[in-house]
């Protein structure tokens, strides 16, 4: 687990990922949710949370006024092709598609291709390894921050 | 801080109790001085290493004895099934005069969809009906309002009016069947659209049976479904216990439900103590609707959760019973018998089923639903195995319901009446939920009762703490879950999965578009306003408003809009 020690101990002034975990919908299952935030935390991000029953428009606000890296979104209503685009959507607009877009919940395979293509990456199912979710966070972080250099 | 002397709670005089029962040791019979002697023995012979809890984190012995529990009291503390404090059971034969109902939660899509289902379950032996709503629903938006895009039909059925209502239950005798509704927010006006679909049936609201789940408690805590702030659906709530004890004298107005607390990821013992310090502050609410505690006490009904934890699960629905007959005699003075039964519905866990490797799904359902039926519950929901990745198909759904068919007229189960009773570690575990649970209630009381442990988030972080430990656990492997963190199948095969379209969305705006066209729009907006008034008066009771609202066509989305207009949104303590 790699990506975990590193993030502990940031290399130089690198800052620390910062990270807004986000419920876009009428979905008030925020156990994984919340499960999420300590555990991003606890891997040296800075959380933020965007508490529940907000918009699209109002996570991408969110986003930009915390200055975030990473949006993570979590559904389990199922309308998560219409919110997590919704978002990305809404990002681009604010002119902030420079802000990465992970996804979490019951997404099939056949909406992950599709949520992919929107920049929406990871997509994890029930049962997936917290060490999976941050490992593929801090990777998408460390690359682009690699390419800005 | 001014040192004042605190009147004893109820609770803190029962765990002062438990506490002397303990410290008091019985007088040791030869038979009992040659079990110590034995017990003693066996425990210098067995080589004891591994410590071992429950999944709750109570820790386990390696086996129990009478021993565990010298100051147990059979009179006292279990006494005949049907007879206080009917820790064995609310009915004297229980499943062998009467099975259970089995109830499959369902809904899905448009209205047609879910008749369909619910007519497919009945034709296959289901016995109760239960009715799952989508989001919107549950928020009340209709499905025409800009937050329901993307939703409408999914995690349910989409109810935007009076003419859904009717459609779900076409072709349904609502005067034979009984029928549970998933809704909280919006429980007022769900429950005038079911009343106004019987009327029109010609059924009349004092023949129907069924429930409501109205618990709003649970929802802000562990659901999250609220709409307004919790002194107004409180208030809400009163109307509703007054409405329905005077003209639905077979509806359960309230489900308390500790389903949802355990899926938001309390354990099995706070599971308890939190559901039924929920049912509390509703008895007191009905005592300041102005009715006596033996009106409608009975009336209240509950709804657990059942989980993987097999004798924990069997000892938290004992133990329930136990706490509610105490505390609804002695704390509230109940005098009717029926005050004091706790009843319960009981769905397995959904948040036990994986995604991964479905098919076992089945056995973790049957595994569930064994200890519900042994822990003596009034009805059953047994989850189908691919509702880790989707709704129910009619077939899962159907297999779902044969497992709870196989358990009653194959397994010889429903024969005795709780057949774990007197089993040493059950009767142990039984003991430890209640106090356990006591300890919460005391707890509670003593942060100045259940609203501001909620409004505070005490209970959200309680809930909290046990799901990340969890997690955790399963992240080490220490908790296995067999799929998932053991066992792992490389490559999972796809299950064929219910899909909703987004054509379940357009029909409905649609439905809504030519429904105010043709409706009456100045008997709408008078009864919007006249509802208006009445939610404005605390006093008044807002049930016929409601209804009337609801008979002249107003939407579930126009009727909520005139709440959040008088109460406004509430937002929630910070949860992170």
């Amino acid at each position: 687990m790699a990506a975990h020690v590193s993030l502990q101990k940031p290399a130089g002034k690198q800052r620390r990922i910062r990270i807004l975990m986000a419920k876009p919908g009428l979905d008030g299952h925020d156990r994984g949710a919340l499960v999420l935030c300590r555990a991003f935390r606890d891997a040296g991000m800075e959380v933020i949370y965007s508490g529940l029953l907000v918009t699209p428009e109002q996570v991408a606000r969110i986003a930009v006024e915390e200055d975030v890296d990473v949006v993570a979104l979590s559904l389990l209503n199922g309308a998560h092709m219409t919110a997590f685009p919704a978002v990305a959507k809404a990002l681009r607009k604010t002119g902030a598609s420079d802000i990465m877009i992970v996804g979490g919940g019951i997404i099939p395979d056949e909406d992950k291709r599709i949520l992919e293509k929107e920049g929406i990456t990871g997509n994890f199912g029930p049962g997936t390894p917290l060490k999976t979710i941050i490992g593929h966070i801090a990777d998408r972080v460390e690359k682009k921050r690699h390419r800005k250099r | 801080m001014v040192n004042k002397r605190k009147r004893q709670s109820f609770w803190s005089l029962k765990l002062r109790e438990i506490g002397t029962k303990r410290a008091s040791s019985p007088i040791a019979s030869a038979d009992e001085e040659g079990l110590r002697k034995q017990i003693a023995a066996w425990r210098r012979r067995v080589k004891l290493t591994n410590q071992v809890e429950s999944p709750s984190g109570i820790p386990l012995r390696e086996v129990y004895t009478p021993q565990d529990m010298p100051y147990f009291r059979y009179v006292s503390e279990l006494g005949m099934p049907g007879e206080y404090p009917f820790t064995r059971g609310v009915y004297h034969t229980m499943h062998r005069g009467k099975l259970w109902t089995m109830r499959m939660f369902s809904g899905f899509g448009a209205p047609e969809d879910t008749n369909r289902r619910l007519k497919h379950l009945l034709e296959n032996g289901e016995t109760g009906l239960s009715i799952a709503f989508d989001m919107p629903t549950l928020y009340g938006y209709d499905a025409d309002h800009e937050r329901a895009k993307g939703e409408v039909g999914r995690c349910g059925v989409n109810v935007s009016s009076l003419a859904d209502m009717k459609t779900i239950f076409e072709d349904i005798p609502l005067d034979r069947v009984s029928t549970s509704m998933t809704i909280n927010a919006p429980a007022p006006v769900l429950t005038c659209m079911y009343v106004a679909t019987a009327q029109e049936k010609g059924v009349p609201p004092e023949k129907l049976k069924g429930t409501t789940q109205t618990d709003i408690l649970k929802e802000y805590v562990a659901q999250k479904e609220w709409v307004f702030p919790p002194e107004a659906h409180l208030r809400l709530i009163r109307d509703m216990i007054a409405y329905c004890t005077k003209h639905m004298p077979y509806w359960h107005h309230i489900s308390i439900s500790g389903y949802h607390i355990r899926e938001a990821g309390a354990n099995a013992f706070q599971e308890l103590a939190f559901t039924l310090a929920d049912g509390f502050a509703y008895v007191d609410l009905g005592l300041e609707a102005g009715l006596k505690v033996d009106d409608f006490a009975h009336r209240l009904s509950f709804f657990f959760n059942c989980d993987m934890d097999f004798f924990e699960e069997v000892a938290k629905f004992r133990a329930a019973r136990r706490i509610w007959a105490t505390a609804m005699r002695w704390k509230y003075g109940a005098k009717k018998q029926r005050s004091m039964l706790l009843r319960f519905h009981t769905q397995s866990s959904g948040a036990s089923l994986t995604w991964q490797q479905p098919l076992n799904n089945i056995v973790r359902t049957t595994i569930e639903a064994l200890a519900a039926v042994l822990g003596g519950t009034q009805s059953l929901h047994t989850n189908a195995y691919d509702e880790a990745w989707a709704l129910p198909t009619e077939e899962s759904a159907t297999l779902a319901l044969r497992t709870q068919q196989i358990i009653a007229e194959e397994t010889g189960v429903p024969s005795v009446v709780d057949p774990l009773g007197g089993s040493y570690y059950v009767e142990w575990l039984t003991n430890e939920m209640e106090e356990r649970a006591y300890r919460y209630l005391e707890k509670i009381e003593s942060m100045g009762g259940i609203l501001e442990a909620v409004k505070t988030g005490y209970i959200q972080r309680e809930i909290a703490e046990t799901s990340y430990k969890r997690q955790q656990q399963i992240e080490k492997g220490k908790t296995v879950i067999v799929g998932v963190n053991k066992y792992i199948t490389t490559q999972e095969s796809p299950i064929k999965t219910l899909k909703i379209d987004n054509a379940v969305q357009k029909r409905q705006i649609e439905r809504l578009r030519i429904l105010k066209d043709q409706r009456d729009s100045r008997k709408v907006k008078e009864s919007l306003l006249r509802l208006k008034s009445t939610l404005m008066d605390t006093s008044a009771n807002s049930m016929p408003a409601i209804l009337e609202a609801v008979k002249a066509r107003a939407t579930l989305g126009e009727i909520m809009a005139v709440g959040r207009e008088v109460f406004g949104e509430w937002k929630g303590p910070e949860a992170f």
